[in-house]
């Protein structure tokens, strides 16, 4: 990764609560990380764990979710639902080799404005410390195996058989074909 | 006139998808009156250099199982791409990764090593692993290579349908079949079975409760489940609520719940954050604590929501595994 990278945020808010204080934190001018993209949802009950995983695959380093505290939420029942699922997917996404600190759900009140600020400036210096996930990346080198082979079909291809062709000449042609 | 050609072939597969064929029983000589198998390694005798003899888009369609694993699956698939009017990712293992795609989880090296020198019903003193190349009297062979990842075919090739299931029924085959030979074809990109999910066509929809409240798991051998009452009111992991229809809910009716090999409907991506999303949902538990002690009943979920589905998932691998170079 080049020197200048700085830790990407998703995060998910739900209107009611987390979005306000974060609204709130703005109206109060306090300042907090800028890396963070906000996404208003109605409710952290809406908080589909597949929008999660899209936005880790698609080049988050970390996501964060606010809802209201418990017995707040405007719907009843919608933060519980997100604190369940979250148990579970916390679990499951270190199944999968990404560390726990990624993912974090936080209920945060339309009256906590300092609370955004300070759970965005905690997590980014987390996220910071981490490293970057980098799945898009990733993604790009685990298929790499697979572009090589048309290289490979190619040089067999100009090259008769392909019996006699050798690692070394498939790397040279990798070369020659970036 | 000669009659069209259709080819069969399999990769990283266990042969069930090969079974659904034969299971045709009659119907096949319906299929074979109507066309010619130009390959079928499990059955006939075709040798590969005749398909590359044979001009491109020759083959009307290939239905091609099992998911891509080595350079050989690769070669052929890319093989059978260009000769084939239509390709068919045939079952789940080519279509969703299947079971093959669990082995994402792990690296390639604790997998060589644990089946060439560790497993404990080895005969190997020597620990030789398959090479990609040798030399023997002056030739030089290649073999194919087993690669970092586990892929579906639409991973490596472009796909114009998709028959999905752990195997596909021999009903979905034939109206596949009717269909290619009729020429009334899908959009490019179908999956071949209804869109619904699997609840739609199970027994058990009637029972299904409106309000569940899971304050437990049980797994199918920690419990003996009642032949008719919906499997989440029981507290089982049933994949039907995530699970495209079309089996004829196979399972459900020999009374074990769905495991979601025919995977997500359109509507979805990723199908075991999906299920995920829905049985966390209705924990009755509100507390951290609680709902932890319920979701001690799904000790794996990766095995459990993405059985079939892990290639194809979002993350699709094991996220902090490394790719290792060419050869064993």
């Amino acid at each position: 990764m080049s020197k200048e990278w700085k830790p990407r945020l998703v995060a998910f808010f739900c209107n009611w609560c987390t979005y306000t204080a974060a609204d709130l934190a703005g109206v109060s001018r306090l300042k907090y990380a800028p890396n963070v993209r906000v996404i208003r949802l109605m409710c952290s009950g809406r908080i589909d764990p597949q929008f999660i995983l899209e936005a880790l695959t698609k080049g988050a380093d970390g996501v964060l979710i606010g809802g209201c505290h418990p017995n707040d939420c405007h719907y009843v029942e919608g933060n519980y639902k997100m604190l369940r699922r979250f148990q579970l997917l916390k679990r499951m996404l270190g199944d999968m080799g990404i560390e726990p600190e990624r993912v974090r759900l936080e209920w945060i009140s339309a009256a906590e404005g300092e609370k955004v600020r300070r759970v965005v400036n905690e997590m980014t210096e987390q996220i910071a410390n981490l490293g970057p996930l980098g799945m898009p990346g990733r993604f790009a080198e685990w298929d790499r195996e697979v572009e090589s082979l048309a290289a490979q079909i190619e040089a067999r291809e100009g090259g008769g058989c392909g019996c006699g062709s050798s690692g070394a000449e498939t790397a040279e042609k990798e070369v020659a074909h970036v | 006139m000669s009659k069209p050609k259709v080819a069969f072939y399999w990769c990283a597969s266990c042969g069930g998808c090969e079974e659904t064929v034969v299971d045709l029983a009659e119907d096949i000589l319906g299929v074979v009156e109507k066309v010619d198998i130009c390959l079928w390694p499990v059955a006939m005798d075709f040798k590969y250099k005749d398909i590359e003899a044979m001009a491109d888009k020759s083959i009307v369609a290939t239905l091609l199982n099992g998911a891509i694993r080595t350079s050989e699956q690769e070669e052929l698939a890319v093989l059978l791409r260009r000769k084939s009017q239509y390709l068919i990712a045939y079952g789940a293992c080519a279509q969703l990764g299947g079971i093959p795609a669990l082995a994402n989880q792990f690296p390639r090296e604790q997998i060589l090593r644990f089946n060439y020198e560790e497993c404990p019903a080895l005969d190997n003193p020597g620990k030789v692993r398959p090479q990609v190349s040798l030399q023997d009297n002056g030739r030089n062979p290649h073999l194919p290579e087993f690669r970092n990842v586990v892929r579906t075919l639409d991973q490596v090739v472009d796909v114009d349908y998709y028959i999905p299931g752990c195997p596909p029924t021999p009903a979905l085959t034939r109206a596949a079949f009717d269909a290619l030979l009729s020429g009334n074809l899908p959009p490019k990109g179908s999956v071949i079975a209804p869109d619904v999910a699997l609840c739609d066509e199970c027994d058990r929809k009637a029972t299904k409760p409106t309000n569940v409240a899971f304050t437990e798991f049980v797994r199918p051998h920690q419990k003996l489940a009642d032949p008719e009452l919906c499997f989440l009111a029981q507290g089982m992991v049933c994949m039907g609520p995530a699970t495209r229809s079309g089996c004829g809910a196979a399972c459900t009716s020999g009374n074990m719940p769905c495991t979601g090999c025919f995977g997500p409907t359109s509507r979805v991506r990723d199908q075991g954050a999906k299920i995920l999303s829905s049985l966390c949902a209705n924990i009755e538990a509100k507390d951290e604590a609680g709902i932890n002690e319920t979701l001690r009943g799904i000790p794996d979920p990766v095995g459990t929501f993405y059985r079939y589905g892990l290639a194809k998932s979002l993350l699709r691998r094991r996220v902090d595994l490394n790719m290792t170079g060419g050869g064993h």
